[in-house]
């Protein structure tokens, strides 16, 4: 018997699932996963505000097109200093789009940005020194050894961390005097992150920076980047890899058809922290599944049914891949504001499918 | 505002930065076996092999491995630095080794700084290749006097003026690839019209009014009046080496191309 099993039991889900997230546009309360945050559901200003000074990154009505397609259309977006944000969505979603016009790499259409305090258009050489760079294209090609490169990149910093350091943090220390073009793929991910925080950045932008890693390496980064939060540092994070957003996301938003879906801690996205939860156990030889606001009497009036133990009990929340799809999915043509899932009459969900 | 941003140190001085680069560059080039092959023994081979074939008597008492030096060094000078540059920022563009410079706080002098150093150390190094060969191997008579000065202020504008060029060139180039496969061919070219592999009265007319909008030209003749005996400067289109006209057309390409690169230069591949 499996109880509070935080997944959806895949095959015996079968229809019970979609049940599971209604389609409804309910508002929901959100659960915090970390005291300092709000409680209330952010998605971020509304237009037509003034972008925060105070914030890490303020973002107002940010347009970007290539010829006449929008990839970023308006987008809205606040993060505090010291925040990790993850910026979730499909390929094309205008992830790495978004994160470049904050890196200044791109030139924005319309919109007020912030990154810093400063606009990012116009960030000068002090502006810079501030950040750090992970891109999803890489740091390029070398003939430098690893160290080399980590020692040059320090240099150009007021108050780098020590390369050796940085390696350590990243597991390269057995590269260290490998050229930058033998290293493997996985490895050069790690050089690019290494690069990216040796000049001891404020704000860190990191865009799917564990593409290739073993799991072993993506736990180690995971640890690396609750250290780099304990130090401080702000951090805008991309991802693809749902269980990475909820390790280490304070908040995470959803882009889709270039703008934000929803923003709220990973905990309660998509209406997840108050969906019903989904109880299977077999009776009869068949599967059974029922939603239900209240397990915990679920269960226990389950237990009561059965003589010993519930056969293939499991008790499953929606999981953030979940409603994750079911976000993306569900983003109305020409995008729209918060497609928040909501819960939708828990008690009505007593019935049984099977 | 509010915004109390902590006062952090001073960013380092440009000069560190610049020697680091220039450690950077030095490195990238010295231990990338093609780049080597390609940009400082080509031109030796050239020497050797046009030198074996090609064996008549110039005039003046002067053969032909005497009259190709000043060829074959302007050749070493624009695989320097014109082809040297164009190919591989082309390709540090490509591959994303600009856009990352860019997002740090390395000044953009600095980058053009490591640049200048690594064309000064692989120029000279392929010079003193190519004396040295011209010298063991045929005897070639080596400048004397002022010539060395007017061999030392020709050879650098002459770079600079290319180096320059080729980075204006790597802005052209769609990307790495592209660079790679029409650059050398192009310079080939022009090299061919400036009287770099044959005597420049050799060449048709018309083509030498072509050859004389590039510098390529003026700094052959520059280096042809370093090696040749003066006698020779009756067969240059004007009757003479035109020095003052090579200075000249040299600087003017340094100012153009210096304005172009300002203009020009991205550190990413073009937006779509
Ligand atoms: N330089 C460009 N020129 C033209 N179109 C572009 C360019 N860059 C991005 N796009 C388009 O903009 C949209 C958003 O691209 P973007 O790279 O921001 O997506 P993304 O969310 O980062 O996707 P992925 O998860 O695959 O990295 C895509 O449809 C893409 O084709
Ligand atoms: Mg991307």
């Amino acid at each position: 018997m499996v109880v509070g099993r935080w997944g959806i039991p895949s095959v015996a889900a079968g229809g019970g699932v979609d049940a599971l997230l209604p389609t409804g546009r309910g508002h929901c309360v959100l659960v915090q996963k970390d005291s300092l945050l709000p409680t209330t559901r952010t998605l971020a200003a509304g237009p037509g505000s003034e972008p925060d000074p105070d914030a890490a990154i303020s973002v107002r009505g940010l347009v970007k097109r290539y010829g006449d397609r929008a990839a970023v259309d308006g987008l809205d977006l606040d993060i505090r200093r010291g925040e990790i944000f993850a910026l979730l969505g499909p390929n094309g979603a205008g992830k790495t789009t978004t994160v470049e016009v904050l890196e200044g790499y791109r030139k924005r259409d319309g919109g007020d940005v912030r990154v810093l305090g400063v606009d990012p258009a116009r960030g000068g050489r002090r502006w810079r020194a501030q950040l750090g760079i992970v891109l999803q294209s890489g740091a390029g090609d070398s003939q430098l050894s690893v160290r080399e490169l980590l020692k040059a990149r320090a240099s150009y910093y007021a108050e780098p961390r020590d390369p050796d350091e940085v390696m350590e943090l990243v597991g390269l220390t057995a590269e260290a005097g490998a050229r930058g073009r033998t290293l493997s793929g996985g490895q050069r991910r790690r050089l690019d992150v290494a690069l990216g925080i040796v000049g001891r950045p404020r704000l860190l932008f990191l865009d799917e920076p564990t593409t290739g890693f073993d799991p072993e390496a993506r736990r180690q980064f995971w640890a690396l980047i609750r250290s780099l939060r304990d130090l401080g540092t702000t951090m805008l994070l991309t991802t693809h890899y749902l269980d990475e957003a909820e390790a280490l996301a304070d908040r995470v938003g959803v882009l889709a058809r270039g703008q934000l879906a929803e923003v709220a801690v990973p905990a309660a996205l998509g209406g997840r922290g108050t969906a019903p939860a989904v109880v299977s156990w077999t009776e009869d030889g068949v599967r059974r599944s029922a939603e239900t606001a209240t397990p915990t009497a679920f269960v226990r009036e389950l237990a009561a049914r059965f003589p010993g133990e519930v056969p293939d009990l499991t008790v499953a929340r929606p999981t953030l891949e979940d409603v994750y799809l079911k976000m993306i999915g569900q983003v109305p043509e020409g995008g729209g504001t918060a497609a928040a899932v909501g819960r939708r009459g828990a008690e009505r969900s007593q019935g049984v499918s099977s | 505002m509010t915004t109390t941003a902590p006062e952090r140190a001073a960013l380092p001085p440009l000069g560190r930065v610049c020697l680091t680069r220039a450690g950077v560059e030095l490195k990238e080039f010295f231990r990338q076996r093609e780049s080597v092959v390609f940009t400082l023994v080509f031109p030796v081979i050239l020497l050797l092999g046009l030198g074996a074939v090609l064996d008549y008597d110039l005039g003046a008492g002067v053969d032909f491995p005497q009259y190709f030096m000043a060829g074959v060094i302007t050749a070493g000078i624009v695989g320097a630095s014109l082809q040297n540059m164009a190919i591989h920022i082309a390709g540090e563009r490509s591959d994303g080794t600009l856009k990352s410079l860019r997002g740090t706080p390395m000044p953009a002098s600095a980058y053009f700084a490591g640049k200048v150093v690594q064309v000064l150390a692989v120029a000279v190094a392929t010079i003193a290749l190519l004396v040295l060969v011209g010298v063991l191997v045929y005897g070639i008579d080596l400048p004397s006097g002022t010539d060395w000065l007017t061999f030392a202020w020709v050879s650098v504008l002459g770079a600079a003026a290319c180096t320059l060029l080729g980075i204006v060139v790597s802005t052209l180039a769609r990307n790495g690839r592209s660079a790679s496969a029409t650059v050398t061919p192009i310079a080939l070219v022009i090299e061919f019209v400036s009287g770099v592999f044959m005597p420049f009265d050799q060449v048709p007319g018309w083509l030498q009014d072509v050859a004389a909008v590039f510098p390529v030209k003026w700094l052959a003749q520059g280096l042809r009046s370093v090696f040749l005996p003066d006698a020779l400067a009756a067969r240059e289109p004007a009757g003479s080496w035109e020095l003052g006209t090579v200075a000249l057309v040299l600087g003017l390409w340094c100012v153009a191309g210096l304005v172009l690169c300002a203009v020009t230069f991205r550190w990413q591949d073009r937006e779509g």
